[in-house]
Parts: C-alpha cells; sequence; structure tokens
C-alpha cells in the first residue's frame, strides 16, 4: 500500500499524513508542480493554508498540475481522502458536493471532538462500525460544511457527535464523500489521531480503512 | 561622494531619535556630517533597540557559560545541545509598540520575526509560546488588544504550521497604555547544520531572499520602539509592519533547503532596521565590508529613496552570503520554492558599509562605527522613596474562603486559558504530547517518527506585579517558577531566554528595577545552573501615566528522557492521595488575592533557592520514575486554586486538610491563597510514595473540592460551580 500526500505551497500537515500514513504503508510526498503521481495506490490531499488562503480557501490550489491527476485518479475510482484544507481543495474541484464557510464563531478553533461514523461502507471507514464514537482533532477557521441542497444520506460519512459541532455546520456534517465512496472529505484530522502519546489513536482507522479496501 | 546633508542636519537627527550628543559623537565617529542615508542608518542602528545603549552593560553580568550550550547571546538564537546530534535553538522577543499601535499585525509580525531568528541559525521552527500583558479588562481598549493580538498571533501560527504550545497572559493597570506582547520559538536542527551570520569570503555575494521592499516599516526601531507611546500613536500605524506568512513558510522551507544542500556561507533574518542592521552585522561579525547596491532591490513601490529601501522593515525576507560559483545553484532552490532572491551586493574587504544607487554611492560608513560605535550608557538607579504604582482597585470585599476562591477561580489573570489556547495550533508537526492546560509545560517529542522517546519541555513566566513588588526577587521567582513548571512535567532546564520589558531607563527609579531585575534573573540562573541562551530588551515601556510593571519575561528549555512519562497536572484516579512538596512559606504579599482586595503592593519574601533546587529535583525524579500520577505548581492563587486547577482538570474532586504546624504560623488565608512562586508542588499518586518526597494532605474523589485548615473546615465548592467560573472568567471578554 503506497500513499502519495500531496504537497502545496502554503501546506501544514502533509508530513504529519505522511508520518500517519506510514504507520499502515509506504508515504511519500507528491509536489503540486509535478502531475506525475508516482503510480501511488491512494492520494491524500493535506491540511493547512495552500496559497495562504489567498482568494478562498482550495481556489488556487485546485488548479495545480497535480490535482489534475488527482481528478483523473478519482474518477478511475482510486482512494483519494481530503483533510481539512484537502477537503476544502476538494470541493473547489468540484468532487465532493457542498462548501465550507467560515465558523460560526468567525475565529480559529483547535479542539479535540468526538464524531460518529455514519456510513462504514466507504474506503475510509470500511475498518469502523455504524455508530463509533472517534476522538480527533479539529483546527480551522473555515469549517462549516455548507450545501444548497441536501447532501444523499449515504454520502454523509462523520457527524459531529451532540454537542460536539465546533463550527455551525449543517446537519452535523463532519465528512462526506462522493456518490462512489472512494473520495472522502472531513474536517477534522485523522492524522494528528494515531497515537495515544499525542492524544488519541482513533484517527488511525481511516489509514487502515484505506488499508483494507485496497487489500479487498 | 555622498548626498549633501541639509542646513540643519543635527535637527534632523534629533527628528530621527538621536540625542545632540549622539550627533556629536557621531559627526567625531565619521570625520564629517553624514549623509542622508548614512543619517538614517545610524538612528536605527544607534536607537535603543537595536544598540542596547541602556542594557548592554547589564546584560554582560548574566551568566551565559555551560556544558550543554552550543550556540550563545550574540547569534539571531542561542541553542542548546539535546543529544543525539540534535540542538534546540531558541529565543523570546518582543512586539510590544507595534502591538499596541496595530495589535493584530504587531503580534501577527513579532511571531515571524522571532521564527526568522530562529530558522536563521538553521533550525526547524517546532514551537512557540507566547507572553501577553494587557491593562485591566474592563478597559474596552485592553480587551480590543487583546482580541487582536490572540487572533495575530494565532493567524501567524497557525498558517505556517508550527504549532503554538503554551504561553500565558495578565491583566493588570500599568499594561493599559502599553501591552506587551513577546513570543518566543523553539527551533530543532542537527548541530552540524546550524549556522552562524558572520559574512566572510571577499567576493562572496549577498543574495535577499522574499518578499520585496515597501515603505511599511519605516523607522519602526527607532520610532515606535525606542520612545514612550503618547497620544498620537495612530498616526505611526503605519510605521507597524505587514505579516505574510504564507510567504514566511515558503521563505522557511527554502532556507533549510539551501542549508541541507551546504549552499550558504551565513543566513541572517531582516528584523529590525531591515537592510541596514542585517548587512552592517553580517559584516560586523566576519570582520569583513559589503557593498550593497539598492538600486538591485526589488520594490513594491518604485520612487523608494536609498534611504528608505536600507531601513524598510517589510517581513518576510532573509540575507544570505553566497560563494558566486554556487549562486547559480542557490538561485535554482529558491525558484523551486517560488521565494525570489536577487544578488544585491558583495562582501568586500574594505571594512565599510557602503551602499551604492546604481553607480553613486549614496552611503560609505565603516561598519564598526555602525555596529559597535552605539554609545552605551550607565544607568543612574535610585530606588524609589515613594510607591511607583497606585494599589490595584478593590475588587473583592467578602474574606469567606469559598467565595475567594471562586472569585480567584474567575479573576482574568487565573481563569482558564482555553478560550485563548483554542484559537492556536498546538499540534502541527506530530510532536505536542503535552498540549496547553494539559501540564504545566508544553512536551514536544524530538523524533515524532520514532515514537515513545527523548522529549523537550518549554514554558514561559513572568509575573511583573510581583517583580514591582521586589524587582531584584521578583525576577528571581519567574526563574524559578518556570523551572518548576519544567520540573511538573519532569524536564531539567537546559538554558533560558529572556526580554525584559521596562519603562524608561533614563528615569532612575526604572534604571533601579532594570538593574535589580538583572541581579535578580543572574541570581537564579547560577542558582540553578542554567545559562542564558540570549533575549532581548523592550525599554520606554511608558506612558503619561507612568511606567509598566518591570516584566522580565523567561522562557525555558528542558529536556525528559521518556515523553511517554511526561507530567501531567490533573487528578485522575479516584482514592490517590494528594500531597504537598516543597518548604512552602506562602506570603500574601504581592499575591493575587491581594490584588482583588486592592491592597497595595508589598515586598514579597525572598525564594529560598536551596530548598527550591530541592524540591524541583524531587518532583523532576518522581514525575520521570512514574512515582506520581499528577503533578502541578503552586503558582498564583496559592493551595486553594492549584487544588481547584487540578480537580478541573480531570474532573474530579478532592477532600484535604492542610497543616498548621508551620513555625512561621501563617493564617487560613494564607495558608490557604498564599504564593511563593516556584517553590512548592501539589502531586498524586499512591501515599506510600508520596510520602517519600512530601507531606500527605487529602485524598482525591467525590465531585466537590472541600479544604480544611488544621482540622477545620475551610471551604466546600462543588466542581461545577467552581468550573463555572474558571471556564467563564476570560471567555467572556472576547467580543462574541
Amino acid at each position: 500500500m503506497r500513499f502519495g500526500v500531496v504537497r502545496f505551497p502554503g501546506s501544514c500537515d502533509e508530513r504529519d499524513a505522511q508520518l500517519a500514513a506510514a504507520r499502515v504503508g509506504e508515504a511519500e510526498l507528491l509536489w503540486h508542480a509535478d502531475p506525475d503521481l508516482h503510480g501511488v495506490d491512494a492520494v491524500i490531499v493535506p491540511g493547512g493554508f495552500s496559497y495562504g488562503d489567498y482568494l478562498r480557501v482550495g481556489a488556487i490550489a485546485r488548479f495545480a498540475p497535480a490535482m489534475a491527476s488527482v481528478l483523473d485518479f478519482a474518477r478511475e475510482g482510486g482512494p483519494v481522502l481530503g483533510i481539512c484544507n484537502g477537503f476544502q481543495i476538494l470541493c473547489e474541484a468540484g468532487l465532493l458536493p457542498g462548501a465550507l464557510l467560515p465558523n460560526t464563531s468567525l475565529r480559529f478553533v483547535c479542539r479535540q471532538v468526538e464524531v460518529e461514523v455514519v456510513n462504514p461502507d466507504t474506503a475510509f471507514t470500511r475498518a469502523c462500525a455504524r455508530g463509533d464514537r472517534l476522538s480527533i482533532p479539529v483546527k480551522h477557521t473555515t469549517g462549516r460544511f455548507y450545501s444548497p441542497e441536501p447532501v444523499p444520506e449515504e454520502q454523509v460519512v462523520l457527524r459531529y457527535a451532540d454537542g460536539h459541532n465546533p463550527n455551525g455546520s449543517q446537519d452535523d456534517i463532519a465528512g462526506v464523500s462522493n456518490p462512489e465512496g472512494n473520495v472522502l472529505g472531513l474536517m477534522p484530522h485523522p492524522e494528528h489521531a494515531v497515537d495515544p502519546l499525542t492524544g488519541s489513536a482513533d484517527g488511525l482507522k481511516l489509514f487502515e480503512s484505506l488499508d483494507r479496501a485496497l487489500v479487498a | 561622494m555622498t548626498a549633501p546633508s541639509l542646513p540643519d542636519q543635527t535637527a534632523r537627527a534629533v527628528e530621527l531619535g538621536l540625542t545632540r550628543d549622539e550627533y556629536t559623537r557621531l559627526v567625531d565617529r565619521l570625520g564629517r556630517e553624514p549623509g542622508d542615508v548614512e543619517l538614517a542608518m545610524f538612528s536605527l542602528m544607534w536607537s535603543e533597540h537595536c544598540g542596547y545603549k541602556h542594557s548592554r552593560k547589564l546584560l554582560r553580568t548574566l551568566p551565559t557559560e555551560g556544558p550543554r550550550l552550543v550556540l550563545g547571546p550574540g547569534e539571531n538564537a542561542g541553542a542548546v545541545d539535546v543529544g543525539g546530534g540534535m540542538a534546540v535553538a531558541f529565543k523570546v522577543e518582543s512586539h510590544n509598540h507595534p502591538s499596541a499601535v496595530e495589535p493584530f499585525q504587531g503580534a501577527a509580525t513579532g511571531v515571524g520575526g522571532i521564527l526568522r531568528d530562529v530558522f536563521a541559525v538553521g533550525a526547524r521552527p517546532i514551537a512557540v509560546l507566547d507572553s501577553l500583558r494587557f491593562g485591566e479588562p474592563h478597559s474596552e481598549r485592553s480587551r480590543y488588544l487583546f482580541e487582536g493580538a490572540v487572533a495575530g498571533i494565532g493567524h501567524y501560527g497557525n498558517s505556517i504550521g508550527v504549532p503554538t504550545v503554551g504561553g500565558e497572559v495578565y491583566f493588570e493597570a500599568p499594561y493599559e497604555a502599553n501591552c506587551l506582547v513577546n513570543a518566543m520559538c523553539v527551533g530543532l536542527a542537527s548541530q552540524e547544520r546550524l549556522i552562524r551570520s558572520a559574512a566572510a569570503g571577499p567576493g562572496n555575494v549577498l543574495v535577499l531572499m522574499g518578499a520585496s521592499t515597501g515603505r511599511d516599516g519605516i523607522g519602526g526601531a527607532s520610532v515606535l520602539a525606542s520612545a514612550e507611546l503618547g497620544e498620537r500613536d495612530q498616526a505611526k500605524r503605519p510605521s507597524v509592519q505587514i505579516g505574510d506568512p504564507f510567504a514566511e513558510s515558503e521563505l522557511l522551507e527554502c532556507c533549510l533547503d539551501l542549508l541541507d544542500r551546504d549552499l550558504l556561507v551565513a543566513l541572517q533574518d531582516l528584523g529590525a532596521a531591515g537592510l541596514t542592521s542585517s548587512s552592517s552585522e553580517m559584516a560586523a561579525k566576519g570582520g569583513v565590508g559589503v557593498d550593497v547596491d539598492v538600486a538591485r532591490v526589488p520594490l513594491r513601490e518604485s520612487d523608494m529613496a536609498p534611504w528608505e529601501i536600507m531601513i524598510s522593515e517589510s517581513q518576510e525576507r532573509m540575507l544570505c552570503v553566497v560563494m558566486p560559483e554556487q549562486l547559480a545553484a542557490v538561485l535554482a532552490v529558491c525558484e523551486h520554492w517560488q521565494v525570489p532572491a536577487t544578488p544585491i551586493g558583495e562582501v568586500t574587504d574594505s571594512g565599510r558599509l557602503r551602499v551604492l544607487d546604481g553607480g553613486p554611492v549614496v552611503a560609505d560608513v565603516p561598519v564598526e562605527v555602525l555596529v559597535d560605535d552605539c554609545p552605551l550608557y550607565d544607568l543612574a538607579p535610585a530606588a524609589p522613596d515613594a510607591p511607583l504604582y497606585p494599589p490595584p482597585e478593590r475588587t473583592l470585599h467578602s474574606t469567606d474562603p469559598g467565595e475567594t476562591l471562586v472569585a480567584l477561580l474567575g479573576s482574568p489573570n487565573l481563569a482558564s486559558r482555553l478560550p485563548v489556547f483554542e484559537q492556536y495550533d498546538p499540534i502541527v508537526q506530530s510532536r505536542t504530547v503535552r498540549r496547553p492546560a494539559q501540564a504545566d509545560a508544553a512536551v514536544l517529542l524530538l523524533d515524532p517518527a520514532a515514537g515513545d522517546g527523548p522529549a523537550i519541555a518549554m514554558a514561559i513566566d513572568g509575573n511583573g506585579r510581583r517583580v514591582a513588588c521586589d524587582p531584584r526577587r521578583g525576577a528571581a521567582e519567574a526563574v524559578y517558577e518556570c523551572a518548576a513548571n519544567l520540573a511538573a512535567a519532569g524536564a531539567e532546564p537546559l538554558g533560558l531566554t529572556n526580554c525584559l520589558n521596562f519603562g524608561n531607563p533614563e528615569k532612575p527609579h526604572v534604571a533601579w528595577q532594570l538593574e535589580q531585575a538583572v541581579a535578580g534573573l543572574a541570581e537564579a540562573c547560577c542558582e540553578l545552573d542554567v545559562p542564558v541562551v540570549g533575549g532581548n530588551v523592550s525599554l520606554y515601556n511608558e506612558s503619561p501615566d507612568g511606567p509598566i510593571y518591570p516584566s522580565p519575561i523567561v522562557g525555558m528549555v528542558g529536556e525528559l528522557p521518556e515523553a511517554s512519562r511526561a507530567g501531567r497536572l490533573d487528578f485522575h484516579r479516584e482514592g490517590d492521595a494528594i500531597a504537598l512538596v516543597g518548604d512552602f512559606r506562602p506570603s500574601l504579599a504581592g499575591s493575587e488575592l491581594a490584588k482583588l482586595r486592592g491592597e497595595p503592593l508589598a515586598p514579597i519574601p525572598a525564594p529560598a533557592p536551596a530548598a527550591i533546587r530541592t524540591a524541583h529535583a524531587a518532583v523532576r525524579d518522581a514525575v520521570r520514575q512514574g512515582r506520581v500520577r499528577s503533578a502541578h505548581d503552586v503558582a498564583e492563587g496559592g493551595v486553594a486554586v492549584a487544588l481547584a486547577e487540578c480537580a478541573l482538570a480531570g474532573r474530579i474532586g478532592a477532600e484535604v486538610d492542610l497543616p498548621t504546624t508551620n513555625a512561621q504560623r501563617p493564617t487560613p488565608h494564607e495558608l490557604l491563597f498564599g504564593e511563593a512562586l516556584g517553590s512548592a508542588f501539589v502531586v498524586s499518586g499512591d501515599a506510600a510514595e508520596l510520602q517519600r518526597i512530601g507531606i500527605v494532605i487529602g485524598r482525591v474523589g467525590g465531585d466537590s473540592l472541600r479544604i480544611a485548615v488544621g482540622g477545620v473546615r475551610a471551604l466546600e465548592r462543588s466542581l461545577e460551580e467552581l468550573g463555572h467560573a474558571f471556564a467563564a472568567g476570560l471567555a467572556r471578554l472576547f467580543s462574541h
């Protein structure tokens, strides 16, 4: 299992994602200007502030040469995980429904939250059971999920547990997938929940699911 | 050769911040009147901020030697050996005056500046901590500054991917006009990659990297940082720099990449006084000269004059020295990171800083006059014969211990810092084993890929009101308190950085505060055997209402062998015993309770270094060996507040009986709320273990905090009530 983590100018959590993925497989960094995805089995679009969040979060990164290849990869069924800024980029790229708006507090918020797995039948949640609660941190200013059309229930993969919605997201949505289930975007940072030493290991299940998805 | 001088160059010099005597000295050293560019450069380099005119002599009295020291004061940041061929570089710096004028950008660029100081020595920044001081929160201006500064720190640190792992904030009336924003950065490097800033090799090329140069921050160091603030400070807003963390993140990666490829001779950040200070200081350290051609500097505004280009404080710029044969490779690496880079000059053997504007030479001065001939002043200290500060406003009238505890926990200086910490990212880079509010110090893994293993701990401290009570004891206490925070996490201090924030040093009582505080710092560093690796001085923090509280801020980095054993502050096992460790001699003088009661500042007791060392070692060892389950130092608010913090963090109550056997015969209020910072700890664990290091005073359990003094019940409060007060104290200060 080989993961590729796309690194943009202004990415912050790319090494964290690489470290997390390396716990279940091999992981390498991919360069935004290079359209070659180096034959990886799964792509992670990491968190951070690509292009300084200028213009609009994720709006510039979607035009990076590497992203054109990620789009093709996703359309062919390749697993793609967008975390935080990666989620924003995938929404901008049209791979996922909805958009991320500024938090209702209008402030950056970093908090350990609990999310509930509502759909365990995706490439990323296969190692979970429906209703599992995962303790994973969020950290963002622009994380309020919004969709003018209701998101089909099978595409809602993760919800903030009762009382844990940190940003005012519609219907407590924390993560959504494409209809095929091979692309997932989420605001919480599973790569920062892979070891009890640094807080929690619950996020590791998403990476393990990817591994299992490929083997299956 | 030089631009013609104006008829009254002296008046211009005074306008730029030099004194008449300093101008005379300058003319004497140059042997002629300075030209416009030269005068602009000298006004900055001879300012208090760059020249340390009033503090340099005192700073020489601080201990700066130690077996683990790798880089000492004088470099962009100091560094200590953390084993395995690695070094930790760190420094704290102020950005007070810009933040008082424009809090968001002032604080943001304070973080940006200290990050550059750390990667300028070749270290990757792995943590930021900050220390903030504002006026009392009933002032709208204080709340505005507080909110803006916190947002600015978060904006820069969060966006650049460096975790903000700790910090502290206090609200006191003397900071009303002069808020303090001190930022500390900690970086990690292999020792062989550490690089110095000394220019070398005549013929080598000077390359300016990063952002283009604009008119922002013109005269920041002289106009803003080296004079008292007054009423017309809004007019100084253009002197505040604007930060761009995105540009800095690319610059950071680019510089570290260049160092990994061994392509640089020297590296220096552009901070106060911009190109002038960076080029001349690199030349001075290498004993060489430099030529800088301002016509080659990329500009934001095409009509900038040479003097503006030389002193602009535009952010996100670095200067490096490159061998000519490496230039193409350096520019290629910069291109990869999309970092603009331009050769703007070269190293010479002239010993002079020459500024060219295309062809013409517009400045030509000996480097040593610019950098080393800045006048150094002796202070004229005099202890004040009347109190310098009015008593704080009284806000607490009750004497009931329970009500007092609730009031203390809800007071702005002691309430939960979570509403601030939640605005920062403390976990990026996957090193953070102890986040803010989980332990007394932040704990970070040295190698996140390896998992559990060696770690470093860090904290920042400084209680200005207690320093105002007694500058010498208060400053020493700040060092002990910071070391106590490290001890509670299981860490042993390796080095210390400090930022000395004071009023106008030309005033005898401020000079006295400064001299006493530095003596106290030196004393405590010697007692703990911790070297000062570097720091910063911020003077003239004074308004028409008087000086700020004397505020030496102390940042410390320590080491611990096993991250998984790092201390935590929360009680977490029902039935655990609770013990008090240390020779605790609490006093209400200078305490938070005295403040709430509106009492005048009174001398605080002298710290007892030998007992402090013993207590720190006992707690540190116990934490490292897993012989305690929690450890928390007894700080502001005394034992009662410390116990409440442990209980609230663990969401489990406690029952405690404080013994009154002490020969001092303290009163119940002294025992409950008295302070002696850095001297004592509250720990929990098995009674048999705790008895070896302290006095068992109670037991963890229940859903309330119950404290007796000498067997007599003093207070009982539910965790719910305490938690509500603790959570609301700071949260209510934010605008929405």
